[in-house]
């Protein structure tokens, strides 16, 4: 999975939580939940998704690292090339 | 048309999804109703068999109107007497008579099922549609000649406009309960480190579908909380309060865009944390994205509200009438804590309990917030 899949998989979970965002818009390191507005319901979902998309069981002392677009990008590609996956 | 709250007046019949001769058993959804809170799905209150549909869809229809007729078990058609479905709930005061089927048939339209069909996939609201037929029968003709004068007429409405009926039924609501409830308000700080650590705890044996968030260790035990103050717990009802027997939990849920809910959560005290956590996903995710059903926006016994998401610490509530309290939680800080003369960090959250007056007095209020941190201490407990 080249960085571009990982980052439209990443993206297209974000969207069904935050249908309406400009996604081009989205600063990659300003944090996720401000500029689309997303509580810890949204982002359990995205877990959630992420899960179910690309087989990655996020722990939840890693969230923190999913805070920003850069930083869950870099997780997921570093966890996804790892072999650590459920 | 059941009532779904203080604020509501009217809503509009979308679809049934009953049949005439259909049989029903209390707690089925017989229809769906565009509020002011969005699409809800109504549940029938009795077992029994339909009898006859008296409104039509795209009808606007008054809270109290009898939407349908259900034979109860053993009766003979036509029935003597008129058992609306989804009836208001119990603590609502009696309906007046409602006039009878024909009178109330007058006032709507007439459609063909072909134009009505039509209707639908064109998105055109049949209220506005002015039959051209000879009889006042909407024809598949006015309903396409509908749909190109006014595109923008759909069967629902935009967000926007949905947003702004929201806002005038929060405002209700909330003028209702600013202008009759005497509040009073009590605040607390709860070191919530134990509570916090268990849940990591327990989140780190569990796979990512069953993980619980704190704000559902919350929830429940505030519910375990009112059992010991119950007079926190119920409604304020033509001057008197009404105790409720169970405890259902009402849950602000923000939706996107600054519209606001409270579904309930039933009989929250005797859900584990892990059925809360799943109640609460589901009434989430359905109070965003689907459709919320008639009993969770009309049972709430006492609401929580939750803004420590937004980073506040601190929450001032206003009371969802005719409920008699409403506790607040804000955000979970780290801080210095000072116990039995020793200096720590600790993980604290503000508890904040706005209460009726009328219903309890601040004594009883404190012991529900001692109870609540009380709980909070022993989280494997709750």
């Amino acid at each position: 999975m080249t960085h571009d899949d990982i980052r439209s998989a990443f993206l297209d979970t974000l969207a069904s939580v935050a249908p309406e965002a400009d996604f081009d818009a989205l600063k990659p390191d300003r944090p996720l939940r401000d500029q689309l507005d997303i509580d810890s319901f949204d982002f359990l979902n995205v877990i959630l998704r992420v899960h179910e998309k690309l087989g990655v069981d996020i722990p939840e002392a890693d969230y923190p690292k999913l805070a920003t677009l850069s930083g869950a990008l870099d997780y997921l590609e570093a966890r996804l090339t790892s072999g650590r996956i459920h | 048309m059941p009532s779904l709250g203080a604020d509501m007046e009217a809503g509009t019949l979308v679809e049934w999804q009953i049949k005439p001769g259909q049989r029903v058993k209390r707690g089925d959804v017989v229809a769906v109703v565009e509020t002011q809170k969005g699409a809800v799905e109504i549940e029938i209150w009795d077992d029994g068999i339909v009898n006859e549909l008296l409104v039509e869809p795209g009808t606007k229809v008054p809270v109290g109107e009898v939407l349908a007729h259900l034979r109860i078990e053993g009766e003979t058609p036509p029935p003597a007497v008129a058992a609306a479905p989804a009836a208001a709930p119990p603590r609502e005061a009696p309906k007046p008579p409602v006039p009878p089927p024909q009178v109330a048939h007058a006032a709507r339209f007439k459609v063909s099922p072909v134009a009505r069909r039509r209707a639908e996939q064109l998105g055109v609201d049949l209220s506005l549609v002015t039959p051209s037929g000879p009889e006042g029968v909407i024809s598949l003709a006015d309903v396409e000649r509908a749909a190109q004068v006014k595109p923008a007429a759909a069967a629902r409405p935009a967000a926007a406009e949905k947003l702004a009926a929201m806002r005038q039924a929060i405002a209700a609501a909330m003028s209702k309960s600013k202008r009759e409830i005497p509040h009073y308000y009590l605040g607390t700080t709860i070191d919530v480190s134990r509570a916090t650590s268990w849940l990591e705890q327990e989140n780190a044996k569990r796979p990512v579908t069953q993980r619980v968030l704190f704000a559902a260790v919350l929830l429940k035990a505030v519910a375990v909380a009112l059992k010991e103050v119950p007079e926190l717990n119920g409604f304020w009802v033509d001057g008197a309060f009404k105790p409720a027997q169970a405890v259902h939990l009402g849950v602000g849920v923000g939706l996107r865009g600054g519209g606001l809910v409270a579904p309930a959560i039933r009989d929250a005290d005797s859900k584990s944390v892990l059925d809360t956590m799943q109640a609460l996903s589901d009434l989430v995710t359905r109070a965003r994205g689907g459709a919320l059903r008639s009993s969770e926006l009309s049972d709430a016994t006492v609401t929580v509200t939750n803004l420590g998401e937004q980073g506040v610490e601190t929450v001032y509530g206003v009371i969802y009438p005719p409920q008699v309290a409403l506790v607040g939680f804000g955000k979970v800080v780290e801080r210095p804590w000072v116990e039995n003369g020793g200096l720590y960090v600790r993980r604290l959250i503000q508890a904040t309990l706005c209460a009726d007056h009328r219903a309890s007095v601040g004594h009883r209020g404190a012991l529900f917030l001692s109870a609540l941190d009380r709980m909070l201490q022993e989280p494997e407990k709750i």
